[in-house]
């Protein structure tokens, strides 16, 4: 099988990271199962900050349980994470998520500005009802990604992009230091996924590390500068530039993969 | 008996009173926590909940010996907690899916109670005539005390629901993402489960233990055929759960052999036959009626833009082209002709059609049209 790459930009945009850059979210022998299934199997990972990556494998490698690990839904068999040094429950505020889309019913009673309200209920805290702050923020986010004249609809009459965009905004919202999207370019269309990976790509620039499960081998290099091949164990990670290779996406899809770059 | 008549007697006759006011707020905390069952997609829960309370009723009266209410709700209670946590034991650590925990959880207790209730009735205590009312409930046994009991658990309820309206409406609609926020998922869980028990436990008196899944469910899923708003939905949900309550006491207070609970459970179904058929937004009717339309007219468009294709064809747009060339594929049929020429699209003379400037224009801009409202 052979991938094709247009005009890979990583190596211009790919920011370098120094040796002394913060390591953003660091993973020791992370191990998780599923009824004695292991899902993932020992894994080591050191995330620096600032970086804009990608998380690839094949169904089932893991990556959505990854995510999920290291915002303590699933919890591992055995194994630590820990978010600039700290355990997860100490540092929810740095931390954003972005659910796949398929994981909620969107037949559900609310409209569009209340799902990315629902960002600031964790600043927020229990009880303590969203105000005047909290409604402006919401809708700036709504703004960012381009979904304002929607923010009365029933979110049961948005498309499948205009969701998706929904619950970007809402991550946005939390204005947190380290953003996890599970597949947020699954079932868009091509402008959603611009108007996303544009929104990433200053979330970045912004300082920000932002890690997402892709699907979508074609497009790494164009908008990711760090990766992570995971199947079951973790097979690399690095820069795209530098590991992003026929010998790792071999080694990970277990295939014969072949890049080829069109110059 | 006419209303007028009925209206007067209720509020001069002090049992009538006290039943419609007890099957009114019933119906009402019924249906605003129903509403959270029925999101929670929880349904079945509430079924297999007052089922597995029935053990408890009859375990209660035999240890105190007493009919007396307050100690068997309290009996079902606990007995419908027992069941509704162990259900959630079952699914939560075995391989078994939720709808066999349900199943296994309803039967093994109301087997459990039915085994009880008739060793009950073989007893020679007095007392225990009247135990299986609380199979399909007794209206007529309602007391101010139960009555009282039943509005300050409401607004228990209430008060309980409003504090936490923010964390219970993240719940239902994402949970992952609500324990991410640090929000204890358990906790909020738990507090669902037990409105539902609790719920269940206030109407087993009046409408049974078979039927009051019903009570539970209905108000909520009419509810929500009528809004987008989880606020609204509890609100309505409570007002159908009153209503249904009220009108089904009076009309089985008029009918002296109906009973009340089964009568209450029919009005609630009325409300969600009702609500299914004509709401606006997400009725079978209006549903139906979009549906076609829409399909009229896509036939409509297809042909004109057939007929746009043929006239662009010639430099004069009004040159007459014969019927015959327009077929079935096109959604041609000679009510759509007709529809077009209603419209001024189109003139017919004979065999022979021919585009007015209004239908090119039309035409012209369909497929602009098309593009712009499809973003």
């Amino acid at each position: 099988m052979t991938i094709e790459i247009q005009n890979p930009t990583s190596k211009s945009t790919g920011a370098p990271i120094q040796k002394d850059t913060p390591i953003a979210v660091r993973i020791d022998d992370l191990t998780v199962a599923y009824n004695y299934k292991p899902v993932l199997w020992d894994i080591d990972l050191s995330i620096p900050e600032g970086v804009l990556m990608a998380i690839v494998g094949p169904n089932g490698a893991g990556k959505s349980t990854l995510i999920k690990s290291i915002l303590d839904i699933i919890e591992p068999i055995a194994g630590s994470v820990k978010i600039y040094g700290k355990p997860y429950s100490k540092q929810r505020a740095l931390v954003a998520y972005v659910p796949q889309k398929g994981s909620v019913d969107w037949d559900f009673p609310t409209t569009a500005l209340d799902v990315v309200l629902m960002g600031t209920y964790g600043s927020l805290g229990w009880i303590k009802r969203p105000g005047k702050k909290e409604k402006k923020a919401a809708l700036e986010a709504l703004e960012k990604v381009g979904m304002l004249p929607f923010k009365n609809r029933q979110i049961s009459q948005l498309s499948g992009g205009q969701q998706q965009r929904i619950f970007l905004a809402r991550a946005l919202v939390q204005n947190a230091a380290i953003y996890f999207m599970d597949e947020p370019f699954q079932g868009v269309d091509a402008t959603t996924e611009k108007a996303i990976i544009n929104i990433l790509k200053t979330l970045r620039k912004a300082g920000k590390t932002v890690i997402v499960v892709h699907h979508d081998l074609q497009t790494v290099p164009e908008y990711f500068d760090w990766v992570t091949f995971l199947n079951v164990k973790k097979i690399a990670t690095g820069p795209v530039k530098d590991i992003f290779n026929d010998d790792n996406l071999t080694k990970t899809y277990g295939i014969n993969y072949k890049v080829s770059i069109q110059q | 008996m006419n209303i007028t008549e009925y209206i007067t007697l209720l509020f001069t006759d002090y049992t009538l009173r006290t039943i419609t006011l007890g099957t009114a707020i019933l119906g009402a905390i019924c249906g605003m926590l129903g509403s959270f069952a029925v999101l929670r997609k929880q349904s079945l829960l509430g079924d297999a909940i007052s089922h597995a309370a029935l053990p408890g009723i009859a375990i209660a009266f035999l240890i105190t010996g007493t009919k007396d209410n307050t100690l068997l709700l309290i009996g079902a209670l606990v007995s419908g907690l027992i069941g509704a946590f162990w259900i959630r034991g079952i699914t939560r650590n075995t391989h078994l899916k939720s709808d066999t925990a349900l199943g296994l959880i309803l039967s093994l207790f109301f087997g459990f109670g039915m085994l009880l209730l008739t060793y009950i009735q073989k007893q020679p205590n007095a007392n225990q005539a009247g135990l299986e009312d609380y199979l399909f409930g007794q209206a007529a046994t309602l007391l101010l005390n139960d009555v009282w009991l039943m509005a300050i658990v409401t607004a228990i309820c209430l008060v309980i629901l409003l504090l936490f309206w923010k964390e219970l409406k993240m719940l239902l609609f994402d949970e992952e993402y609500t324990k991410t926020l640090g929000f204890n998922t358990r906790f909020l869980d738990i507090l669902i489960t037990t409105f539902i028990v609790v719920a269940i436990v206030m109407g087993l008196q009046t409408v049974g233990v078979v039927l009051m899944s019903a009570m539970l469910l209905a108000p909520a899923a009419a509810a929500r055929q009528w809004t987008n708003s989880l606020g609204v939905m509890v609100i309505l949900a409570a007002i159908f759960g009153a209503v249904s309550g009220t009108i089904g006491t009076a009309i089985s207070a008029s009918h002296n052999h109906l009973s009340t609970g089964p009568v209450i459970v029919l009005i609630a179904a009325v409300f969600v036959l009702v609500s299914f058929i004509f709401s606006p937004s997400r009725g079978l009717l209006f549903r139906e009626i979009r549906f076609r339309k829409n399909r009229t007219d896509l036939e409509l468009h297809k042909t004109l833009s057939f007929m746009f294709s043929i006239a662009n064809a010639h430099e004069d747009i009004a040159h007459p082209h014969a019927i015959k060339i327009l077929n079935n594929f096109q959604g041609y049929t000679k009510r759509t002709l007709q529809q077009l020429e209603l419209k001024n699209y189109v003139t017919i003379q004979g065999n022979m059609w021919s585009l007015t400037p209004l239908g090119y224009k039309t035409a012209a801009n369909l497929y602009n049209q098309l593009i712009t409202t499809n973003e």
